[in-house]
C-alpha cells in the first residue's frame, strides 16, 4: 500500500460518503419498491419516487402534537445526525476514512442505538396510544437486535485483534482465507437478520402497512409530518444504506479503496453501489416470498440471530 | 291492526312457507321459547307503528324443509312496553334495543336497556320510526361521552382506534384494553352511518324500493335485492318464472365470488403477503368486468328485479374454467406459505358454543361449525344434490379463510350448472301479476356472501310499502368479533377483523 493520504483527501472522502448515503438511501428504497412491485406483477412507482416524496414533505408546514416537548422535534434530528456521523467515519468507500480511528465497532453500534432511543422518546412524547405502543415494541426488538449486531461484528474482530472497523476490513483484504471460515458464515447470517429487524422490513415489520395496530416502527412516527417526517424517512433509508455497505464491506470487501487516489475511489463507488443494489434487490425479492411474523415470534428469530453471533465468536476464539 | 290475523292459539298460513299467530304479551316468552327449543332461529324482529297502536313481529325460521313462523305482539300505545326475550335469545336482546331506540317501545326486564342504534347526541324521547316523528329535532350538543366499561389495574392501558381509519374503510371506533400486547377487552362502537333507510322505503312502490335495497350495503347488492324481491313477491303471492330462479342463482354466486376473492387477498395483505393481494386484486378486477358484461354494472346492480331477473349475458363455461384456474393458482401460492398459514392458525378463535349462543350466521358461523346456509335451508333456486355448505369447526382465522376458499369452489361449480340451465336472458313475470289489493306481508331470505340477508315487507291496501325491515348478516355477527379476541394480541386484531369482514352500512340502517 502506498503512503498516507492527505487530510484534505480524507475529508473529501468522508464528504463523498455522506453525500452518496443521502442520495443513495431514497434511491435504494425506490429500487427495492420497484423490484417488489415488478415481482408482484405491478408497474410500481419510478425509482426516484422516494426522493420526490422527500421534496414534497420538506415543503410542507411543520406540525407537532399539543403537549409535546422539545424531545419531539429533536428526535428526527438526532436520528439523522447519528447516521450521518456513522456515514462519515465508517469504512464505506475506503479503508482509510477521515476519523477512521473513531469508527470503532462499539461506537458505531452505540450511535445506531442512540438514534433509535431518541425516536422512541419522540414517540412517547406525543402522548398518543400508538406512540407508546410503537415505542414499546421497537425497544423490545431493539434490546434484542443491538447485542446481536455487536456480537456478530465482534466475531470478525477476533482474528483481526481490533474492534476498529477500517482495520478489520483492510486485514480481511490481506487475508482472504478468513472470509470462508465458519465464524464468518455464522456472523453473516446473524448480521442479515439484524439488518432486517433494525430497518423494520418483512418478516419483522411491514413498512407498507396502513394498519396502525400492527405497526412497530411506523407507529412511532405516525405523528410526524412535513419536514420532520422527511428527516425521519431520509434517516431510515440512510441507515439501510449504511448497514448494507457495512455488510458488504465486512463480508465481501473487494472493491473498497485500500489506497488513496481518485481512480481507486471511483472504482470503489461503482463497486459499493453495485453491492448495495444487489443486496437491496435480494432483500426485496426475499420480502415478496415471506409474510410478517406474529409479533411474539420476532423475539425467537432475534434470539436465534444472537445465538448464531455468539457461536461465531466462540468458533473464532477456538480457531484463534 | 295486526296484519289481518285473528288472535288465536293456532298458527295460520300467512305467505310462502309461513304461518303466523297473534300472541298476548303474557304468552310471548313461552311461545318464543318453544319455537327456539324446536331448533328455530330468530331471523328478524320488526317494530311497527300502525297508527292506532304498536306491533312487534318476531320471525322464526328453520330448514330444510323451509319453515317460517311469525309471532305478532300487539302493544298498547298508551303504555308502549314489551316483554323481553333477552333471557332466551341473545339476538332478541339486540333487536329489542333497536326497537326501543327507533320506536320507543321499552323491553321490560332487559338486562342492558341502554341505547344501541342511536348515539348519545340523539335527543331523548324522539323516535325516528314512529309515524308522527316528523323532521328530526336538533341534536344534543353535550350529550356526554359513551359509557365505556373501563378495565383497571396495574399495566392495563387503553388504545382508541377510529372511527376514522387509515385506508378506505367504513367508520367504526374500537376501544382496546390491553395488558402488554394481550387484549383484555375490546368494545366495538359502531352506528356512525345511520341513514334511516327503512323509513325511506315507506310509501314507495315496491318496484321503486329495489334501488334502495341494492344500496343497503354496496357490496351486497344482489343479496339484499334478492331478499327484498322475494319478500315483495311473497306479499304479492306471485310466482316467478323458472328461468328467473336460475339467473338469480348466477347473480348471487357472482357476487359471492368477487367478494370472497377480495377477502382472501385482503387477509394475505394483512399478514404482509402482498403478492397474494396483488393476484387477488387482479382476479377481482377480472370478475368485476365479467359482472359488468352480465348486468351492465360492476357490482351487479339491476340484475334481480321484482318478479324475476334480467341480464345481458351469462358467463361461458370457458370463462369459469379460466377463473377457476387462476383462483387455484392463487390458493396454491397462499397455502404453500408456512408463514401465512401459521399466522391464520389459532388466531381469534370463536367456539361453536359461542357462535351458537350469539346467533352468528354466514361465513363466521360455518367456520365455527354452524351448518346454516340459507341457500340450503330456504332455497330460492333448485340446488344440485351435490351441494352442501362449506364447514369448518376450528373457528379461527384459518377456518374462516378455508370456508371462503371452499365457497368460491362451490360457487364456481354452481355457476357451471346454472349457466347450462340458463335459457332466456330476460325472465320477469308479467307486470302486475298477483299484486294484492289488500294489506299483505312478505318475507325474503337470501344467502348473501356474508351470510343470510332477511327482509320483511308489508304492503298497504294501495299496494305500496308501509314497512320494510332489513336484517343484514352483520347485525348478527358484530358481537362475535370482540368475543373471538380473547387471548388474541393487539397486532393480530386487523387480521381477526378482516377474517370476519362485517358491514358497517348493512348493520346500521
Amino acid at each position: 500500500m502506498s503512503g498516507h493520504p492527505s487530510v484534505v483527501a480524507m475529508t473529501a472522502n468522508s464528504l463523498l460518503q455522506v453525500i452518496l448515503v443521502i442520495l443513495g438511501g431514497p434511491l435504494l428504497l425506490g429500487l427495492m419498491r420497484k423490484v417488489r412491485c415488478r415481482m408482484e406483477g405491478r408497474a410500481g412507482p419510478p425509482i426516484r419516487q422516494p426522493l420526490l416524496d422527500l421534496r414534497k414533505l420538506a415543503r410542507r408546514e411543520r406540525t407537532r402534537p399539543e403537549e409535546s416537548s422539545w424531545i419531539f422535534p429533536l428526535a428526527p434530528v438526532v436520528l439523522a445526525a447519528t447516521i450521518l456521523v456513522v456515514a462519515a467515519i465508517a469504512p464505506m468507500l475506503t479503508t482509510r476514512p477521515a476519523f477512521g480511528w473513531a469508527a470503532d465497532l462499539f461506537a458505531v453500534v452505540f450511535l445506531f442505538l442512540l438514534g433509535s432511543v431518541f425516536l422512541a422518546l419522540g414517540a412517547l412524547d406525543t402522548g398518543t396510544a400508538f406512540g407508546g405502543m410503537g415505542a414499546s415494541r421497537a425497544m423490545t426488538i431493539g434490546a434484542l437486535t443491538e447485542p446481536a449486531l455487536l456480537v456478530a461484528i465482534l466475531a470478525l474482530s477476533v482474528p483481526a485483534r481490533t474492534s476498529n472497523l477500517p482495520a478489520i476490513i483492510s486485514q480481511s483484504l490481506d487475508h482472504p482465507a478468513w472470509l470462508a471460515t465458519p465464524q464468518r458464515v455464522l456472523a453473516l447470517v446473524a448480521f442479515v437478520i439484524v439488518i432486517i429487524a433494525e430497518s423494520g422490513r418483512l418478516p419483522v415489520d411491514n413498512p407498507a402497512t396502513h394498519l396502525e395496530l400492527t405497526m412497530i416502527h411506523e407507529a412511532m412516527v405516525l405523528e410526524y409530518g412535513g419536514p420532520d417526517l422527511a428527516l425521519v424517512k431520509l434517516a431510515e433509508s440512510m441507515r439501510l444504506v449504511v448497514l448494507f455497505t457495512l455488510l458488504a464491506n465486512l463480508f465481501i470487501p473487494w472493491g473498497i479503496a485500500g489506497a488513496p487516489g481518485p481512480s481507486h475511489l471511483a472504482l470503489s463507488v461503482v463497486a459499493t453501489a453495485g453491492k448495495v443494489a444487489f443486496l437491496g434487490i435480494a432483500m426485496a425479492a426475499f420480502e415478496v416470498t415471506v409474510a410478517k411474523l406474529r409479533l411474539f415470534r420476532v423475539p425467537e428469530l432475534l434470539a436465534g440471530a444472537f445465538v448464531l453471533a455468539v457461536l461465531a465468536v466462540v468458533s473464532a476464539l477456538v480457531v484463534a | 291492526m295486526t296484519g289481518g290475523l285473528i288472535r288465536g292459539t293456532e298458527l295460520e298460513p300467512n305467505g310462502r312457507c309461513r304461518r303466523a299467530r297473534v300472541v298476548p304479551g303474557t304468552e310471548l316468552v313461552e311461545a318464543a321459547g318453544a319455537l327456539l327449543d324446536q331448533g328455530m332461529r330468530l331471523a328478524l324482529v320488526s317494530g311497527h307503528d300502525d297508527g292506532d297502536g304498536f306491533r312487534v313481529v318476531y320471525l322464526f325460521t328453520s330448514g330444510p324443509p323451509d319453515t317460517r313462523v311469525e309471532l305478532h305482539l300487539a302493544i298498547d300505545p298508551a303504555q308502549p312496553t314489551m316483554p323481553t326475550l333477552s333471557g332466551i335469545s341473545f339476538p332478541a336482546s339486540r333487536f329489542e334495543r333497536e326497537i326501543q331506540d327507533l320506536f320507543g317501545i321499552e323491553p321490560v326486564g332487559h338486562p342492558q336497556p341502554r341505547r344501541l342504534v342511536l348515539h348519545q347526541h340523539w335527543p331523548e324521547g324522539w323516535f325516528p320510526l314512529r309515524r308522527q316523528s316528523g323532521t328530526p329535532p336538533p341534536m344534543v350538543k353535550d350529550a356526554g361521552a359513551y359509557p365505556f366499561v373501563p378495565v383497571e389495574g396495574t399495566g392495563v392501558y387503553e388504545i382508541p382506534v377510529g372511527p376514522v381509519h387509515a385506508g378506505l374503510i367504513e367508520p367504526g371506533h374500537f376501544r382496546f384494553w390491553v395488558m402488554g400486547e394481550t387484549i383484555l377487552r375490546m368494545k366495538a362502537r359502531l352506528w356512525f352511518v345511520h341513514k334511516g333507510i327503512e323509513r325511506l322505503f315507506e310509501g314507495k312502490d315496491p318496484d321503486a324500493g329495489l334501488e334502495l335495497a341494492e344500496r343497503i350495503s354496496g357490496d351486497t347488492a344482489v343479496g339484499h335485492a334478492l331478499a327484498y324481491c322475494q319478500a315483495v313477491e311473497d306479499a304479492w303471492s306471485s310466482e316467478i318464472p323458472a328461468g328467473a330462479m336460475v339467473l338469480r342463482g348466477i347473480l348471487l354466486e357472482l357476487e359471492r365470488l368477487y367478494n370472497h376473492v377480495a377477502d382472501i387477498g385482503a387477509l394475505c395483505n394483512d399478514v404482509g403477503f402482498g403478492v397474494a393481494q396483488a393476484w387477488a386484486l387482479t382476479l377481482r378486477e377480472h370478475l368485476l368486468q365479467l359482472n359488468a358484461r352480465v348486468t351492465g354494472h360492476r357490482l351487479l346492480r339491476g340484475g334481480v328485479v321484482p318478479g324475476g331477473a334480467r341480464v345481458r349475458g351469462v358467463p361461458s363455461l370457458g370463462e369459469l374454467a379460466e377463473i377457476s384456474l387462476r383462483f387455484e393458482e392463487m390458493i396454491g401460492l397462499i397455502t404453500s406459505s408456512a408463514l401465512v398459514m401459521e399466522r391464520f392458525t389459532g388466531t381469534a378463535t370463536l367456539s361453536q358454543a359461542q357462535a351458537r349462543d350469539l346467533g352468528v350466521v354466514g361465513v363466521p358461523g360455518r367456520a365455527s361449525g354452524l351448518e346454516f346456509d340459507a341457500r340450503w335451508a330456504h332455497p330460492g333456486v333448485t340446488l344440485p344434490t351435490s351441494f352442501s355448505p362449506a364447514l369448518r369447526i376450528q373457528g379461527d382465522v384459518r377456518a374462516r379463510f378455508e370456508v371462503r376458499v371452499d365457497e368460491v369452489r362451490a360457487s364456481l361449480s354452481l355457476l357451471g350448472e346454472f349457466v347450462q340451465q340458463a335459457e332466456a336472458l330476460d325472465a320477469v313475470a308479467p307486470a302486475g301479476q298477483g299484486k294484492a289489493g289488500r294489506p299483505a306481508s312478505g318475507v325474503g331470505m337470501a344467502e348473501a356472501w356474508r351470510g343470510v340477508a332477511v327482509h320483511r315487507v308489508e304492503l298497504n291496501d294501495q299496494g305500496r310499502l308501509s314497512r320494510v325491515k332489513v336484517v343484514d348478516p352483520s347485525f348478527h355477527n358484530w358481537p362475535a368479533l370482540p368475543v373471538s379476541l380473547a387471548d388474541t394480541i393487539v397486532p393480530d386484531f386487523p387480521l381477526a377483523n378482516k377474517s370476519f369482514n362485517l358491514s358497517y352500512a348493512g348493520n346500521d340502517l
